[in-house]
């Protein structure tokens, strides 16, 4: 293990991006086997995790660059899948294109994201935390209800599918929409190409005039204000940002279902997701990607498939919450900035427990 | 000399108690002024009301010939007011490049989309703030601790990054609440000798709260005092020495007769 870290480490870091890509390409090949051999849907369950990832980033933007406590989170996702399922459900007659749709899914949620934001992000701290709670309890309410948008409880189905030939051509797949589009690889290919997407919004947001701003008014709100941050302003960007993540990743999940209803949006997929960026570290892009497949793995596949079997007496659905709930608890006791912090956030929890003047020179180099 | 700013009959009140009480205030363009007075003044409520936190409740404020009050504090600083707080405020978990570089916000023009895509404009553009606000730091006394997150800075240094972070704003108005509280006489005497560099190198115009009268004394062109709200003296630092007033609202009126008998 220490010789592999060892060999890993002086690997350029070209090489070692295009090992990692390589890695993710030819994943489906390595779960193939595993799926034949356990029926547990490995790769419908990474693909889940992915979306997750992606969710999770876009959480990651509000509640970990900006500092705003966003309780009801899902109801972005909701808006993107109901967008999705509003724009290709049959009976609208509107039945748009994947590609298509998907951006307008996005764009919609950002738009509810302004929205929701405009009023309620002149509240701070606890208020807010409240204002998106009810949030995300009136959006899944409204689907439910709004029979003659929605149809109500019973969902939408079919949904639309990506269509294109030629990625049937390539892949050998019998001719139609459905086969593309309920193929686990298909899908881990495009869900792949939304995480890169993602990612890499979020790393250049991190780095960027608009990511210090966001950071700054999760610092002091006031003060950044005082240095010229208009805060309302740069608070619904990060909001209609992180819901346009939401939205996009609410479309693609919807399509890849097939269809939606109420309740696959509820209150406990916002806590799972704030659960996400929490233990991964608030605010670390690569911490989120690498939490959020962990714990959607673990929910996904470790509590929902793996462990009923070894265990079947116990009913494990119910326990599910008290597992994360003392995972929170115990991470926040003994590692309070996550499990997988950004640098910046070990440094600045190092120079915490540094006595003030050694602590510059340390950085100063001892002069 | 240009006036830069006017406050004209400013009030605020908060329920019953009167915070400031219909104040008249002038400022000289690249002058120092002090504004002193016993705890509980409004001194802060007014610099509060100059930079925009609060709307006063009756009169107006003109700052470089327009008209400022119930701007919010963002706007002002755009037009060139900026401050430093009596209890320091830095973004702690930002290092001491990256807190000038707020102050440098406004002044820069990547959106949300050209902070994605980075095009050549926005790496050029960062590239050039972050080398102006390494100047600042290098400016301010801070060669070398760029890197180091606010939070782990000295106190003194803390305050002059503060002082750098609004100098990033480009202010032609400044404004320091207590810029020497809690500092020993040595980095007080410094801070005195920087302030007056502001004004001559920088041309800036500075406002002053401080409750060390031996720097007020010393570095003002014009002190204002204030008791209750309400201005009880202005003028150059010897006058305010002798005024009775101010004596009276400092040590009281029993304090001034002894010392009128010991005069």
């Amino acid at each position: 293990m220490q010789s592999f870290v060892n060999v890993w480490s002086r690997t350029p870091l070209r090489a070692r991006w295009l090992i990692f890509a390589f890695l993710v390409v030819v994943l489906p090949l390595g779960t193939y086997p595993i799926e034949r051999a356990t029926n547990f849907g490995l790769l419908t369950q990474i693909n889940r995790a992915l979306i997750f990832v992606v969710l999770a980033l876009g959480l990651n933007i509000v509640v970990g660059f900006a500092g705003l406590l966003d309780l009801g989170y899902a109801a972005f996702f909701a808006i993107g899948a109901y967008a999705f399922g509003i724009l290709t459900w049959p009976p609208h007659g509107i039945e748009l294109t994947f590609l298509l749709a998907i951006w307008l899914c996005a764009g919609v949620a950002s738009i509810f994201g302004i929205i929701v934001g405009s009023p309620t992000l002149r509240l701070r701290g606890d208020y807010l935390a409240i204002v998106t709670l009810a949030f995300g309890e009136i959006i899944p309410t409204a689907a439910r209800n709004l029979r003659g948008i929605t149809n109500g409880s019973q969902g939408m189905v079919p949904l639309g599918k990506p269509n294109w030939g030629v990625i049937e051509a390539v892949f050998r797949l019998e001719p139609g929409r459905l086969a593309v589009g309920v193929d686990p690889n298909f899908w881990y290919y495009v869900i792949v190409l939304l995480v890169v997407l993602v990612l890499f919004a979020s790393l250049r947001l991190d780095k960027s005039r608009l990511g210090r701003a966001w950071k700054a008014i999760r610092e002091d709100e006031t003060a950044a204000d005082f240095m010229g941050v208009d805060p309302i302003r740069t608070k619904l960007l990060a909001f209609s940002i992180g819901a346009s993540f939401s939205g996009l990743a609410g479309a693609v999940f919807a399509s890849m279902l097939g269809f939606i209803s109420p309740d696959q949006f509820r209150f406990q997929t916002s806590i799972f997701l704030l659960i996400i960026v929490v233990l991964s570290g608030l605010g670390s892009v690569w911490g989120v990607l690498l939490g959020g497949l962990i714990l959607s793995l673990f929910d996904g596949l470790f509590l929902a498939q793996i462990l009923p079997e070894l265990l079947p007496d116990v009913d494990i659905q119910s326990l599910r919450w008290i597992f994360f709930g003392v995972g929170l608890i115990v991470i926040m006791i003994f590692r309070p900035q996550g499990l997988f912090p950004r640098r910046e956030a070990v440094r600045a929890a190092e120079a915490d427990k540094l006595p003030l003047d050694l602590q510059a020179t340390a950085v100063k180099g001892g002069d | 000399m240009a006036t830069l700013l006017e406050a004209n009959g400013v009030s605020k009140r908060f329920g019953g108690l009167v915070a400031v009480d219909t104040l008249d205030y002038t400022l000289e363009t690249q002058s120092i002024n002090s504004i002193i007075g016993p705890n509980g003044a409004g001194k802060t409520t007014f610099f509060n009301v100059v930079t925009g936190f609060y709307k006063p409740t009756t009169g107006a404020v003109v700052f470089d010939g327009g008209e400022i009050s119930g701007m919010r504090p963002n706007r002002l600083t755009h037009i060139g007011i900026a401050r430093t707080f009596q209890t320091i405020r830095l973004f702690n978990n930002l290092t001491a490049v990256e807190n000038v570089l707020i102050g440098m916000h406004h002044r820069l023009k990547a959106g949300w989309f050209g902070s994605i895509l980075k095009p050549k404009w926005v790496r050029e553009e960062e590239a050039q703030a972050r080398a102006e606000a390494v100047a600042l730091l290098d400016y301010v006394g801070l060669k070398g601790y760029e890197e180091v997150f606010a939070k782990g800075l000295p106190y003194g240094l803390q305050r002059r990054l503060e002082i750098a972070r609004a100098l990033g704003t480009q202010p032609k108005l400044l404004l320091l609440d207590e810029p020497t509280a809690g500092m020993n006489p040595n980095e007080t005497q410094d801070m005195v000798v920087f302030i007056r560099r502001l004004r001559d190198e920088r041309g800036l115009t500075i406002l002053l709260i401080e409750h060390d009268m031996q720097v007020v004394m010393n570095i003002s062109d014009k002190v204002t005092v204030l008791d209750y709200g309400q201005k009880i003296a202005e003028g150059l630092p010897i006058e305010i020495q002798r005024n009775e007033r101010v004596i009276e609202a400092y040590l009281g009126r029993r304090a001034l007769e002894v010392l009128k008998h010991v005069g």
